[in-house]
């Protein structure tokens, strides 16, 4: 299991607002990392930056032994790197199919057809709505959107951003279902969560960050079960 | 009437072809770029170069003025506008008026005051003849050209892969970019595509109206602005729709009710129907992020 995505000392402003103050951590192949923390943590400015979105300061960010520095923001994806970002941002006015289309943007057509396949069958909900302009789906068929939309270019790292906000319980264990299912076929993820009993109990480990540091890290189970964890984030 | 009819239908399309500009810069960029009607003024004059100076046939004359807005687009936009891609939205239209005005007095500096006389560069293609009407040719092929131009923008932006990026583009620069779109590129696509459709509009208008001066672009483009804004800024049938309206309500002022308030009623018509819908005909409305 070598190391695949490889952050070193990452420093984030907006402005003048310090929001990540020299943040490492790595994803190995094949893992589930979790990327806890409060509020305003800094999490998503991380999955940003890393994603490319955002440039960060200073700070070195590696991915299958390149360096991401300077890259263009719409180059990151082709290296195999995917970001289902917070919010799920799809394509409002767009139909389920062409939103996964786009997700296949970097690729051939057939290609293409190969992932959506298999992308269905993942999420057969979406072929059902293929033709459903994806701004009138429910909030949870737009979180599989999302996440299907980000499988479309066959990420080997796929990060996901809060993938259960403002989804009810049933569809958040549904949700990390899949999540668990894409890893076993062989994506590693690097996941964001404000749950973190549940990110915890998915992942193989996991950081804690808190205003912009990563204050603690570990196998996730342990930490799960480490007084600190439980008093701040699963809630005593 | 059916005559004035058609007469508006005609004038309408040009500014429907024009309104296309806007209301694609507009849906991607989100600025107005208030300098798409001197965009017209210079594909009048090279038009107009290429057949009285350079002897070039009426086609060649179409495509090279095509061709040179269309690079005028690009390079305007990726001098002028974006520097300012995060800057306020009145620095952009403040930019955006300055480079019309530049437009405006290059041409001066170029080609002089002077009113040009546009040639009749349909004159040799036969006209319509309905009952005693008469039917000119520049009013058939600015129709069509019309139809065409929306069918085919209808096809791209609906069946191509770069269409279909250039409207995720338009609803989320970020989520574009995480798929792998290069945002600036699409930017740059979209004001060429909008600057090659001024220059045929450009042509279409100064055949059927024959004088060329500097500001010859200036009330078409404002006119064009308000039929973007009556169908629906940002959408394309509605620009289509909003430019044929505006050009039949104009002509139908003209001749009915009063010739030099045809521009006011123009704009009140505009007015009233931004109050009772202010996203215009076929807009829709701006989703607020979550
Ligand atoms: N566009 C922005 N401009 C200025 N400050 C920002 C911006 N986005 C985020 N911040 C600030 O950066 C810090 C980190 O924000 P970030 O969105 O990364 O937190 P988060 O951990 O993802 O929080 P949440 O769980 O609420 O999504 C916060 O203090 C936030 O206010
Ligand atoms: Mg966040």
């Amino acid at each position: 299991m070598g190391t695949m995505l490889k952050v070193e000392d990452l420093q984030v402003y907006y402005g003048s607002i310090h929001a990540i103050k020299g943040v490492s951590f790595e994803v190995n192949e094949g893992e589930i990392v979790t990327l806890i923390g409060a509020n305003g943590a800094g999490k998503s400015t991380t999955l940003n930056t890393v994603g490319g979105l955002l440039k960060p300061r200073s700070g070195k960010i590696t991915f299958e032994g390149k360096d991401l520095h300077g890259m263009a923001a719409n180059k990151v994806v082709s290296e195999g790197m995917a970001l289902c970002p917070e919010g799920r941002r799809v394509f409002q006015h767009m139909t389920v199919l062409e939103n996964l289309e786009m997700g296949a943007y970097t690729r051939s057509n057939a290609e293409a057809a190969e992932t959506l396949e298999h992308v269905y069958e993942l999420f057969p909900r979406l072929k059902e709505r293929y033709r459903q302009v994806a701004g009138t789906l429910s909030g949870g068929e737009q979180q599989m959107l999302a996440m299907g939309r980000a499988l479309m270019s066959r990420p080997k790292l796929m990060m996901l951003d809060e993938p259960s906000m403002g989804l009810a319980p049933i569809l958040v264990q549904q949700i990390f279902d899949i999540i668990v299912d894409m890893n076993k076929q062989g994506t590693t993820i690097l996941l964001v969560e404000q749950n973190a009993q549940m990110a915890l109990s998915i992942a193989n480990r996991a950081y804690v960050l808190e205003t912009g540091r990563i204050t603690m890290s570990g196998d996730a189970k342990e930490l799960a079960a480490s007084e600190e964890v439980k008093k701040a984030y699963l809630g005593g | 009437m059916l005559a004035n009819l058609i007469n508006g239908i005609s004038l309408g399309s040009v500014y429907a072809i024009i309104a296309l500009g806007y209301t694609m810069v507009y849906g991607i960029a989100k600025m107005l770029n208030f300098a798409h009607g001197d965009v017209i003024m210079v594909g009048g004059y090279i038009a107009f170069c290429s057949i009285a100076y350079l002897g070039w046939p009426p086609a060649l004359a179409v495509l090279a003025a095509v061709v040179v807005c269309t690079m005028l687009g690009i390079v305007i936009e990726r001098l002028a506008y974006k520097p300012l891609r995060n800057a306020t939205s009145l620095a952009v239209l403040i930019t955006a008026i300055g480079v019309s005005y530049f437009l405006q007095n290059a041409a001066l500096l170029i080609w002089t005051s002077n009113t040009k006389v546009f040639p009749n560069i349909f004159a040799n293609l036969p006209g319509l003849t309905l009952g005693d009407m008469q039917i000119a040719p520049v009013t058939l092929i600015t129709v069509l050209a019309n139809i065409v131009i929306m069918v085919a923008l209808t096809l791209f932006t609906g069946k191509t892969k770069m269409g279909k990026a250039m409207r995720a583009v338009s609803e989320d620069k970020g989520a574009a970019t995480l798929m792998g779109i290069n945002v600036n590129r699409t930017i740059s696509l979209t004001f060429a595509i909008g600057s090659g459709l001024a220059a045929i509009a450009g042509v279409l208008l100064c055949t059927a109206y024959p004088t060329l001066m500097p500001t010859t672009g200036a009330m078409p483009g404002i006119k064009a602005f308000t039929a973007a804004v009556f169908g629906g800024i940002g959408s394309i049938p509605g620009a289509m729709l909003g430019g044929i309206l505006l050009g039949v309500i104009e002509i139908f002022g003209k001749a009915y009710i009063s010739t030099q308030l045809s521009d006011a009623i123009v704009f009140s018509v505009l007015i009233i129907v931004l109050l009772v819908k202010p996203t215009g005909l076929l807009g829709r409305k701006v989703n607020e992020k979550v």
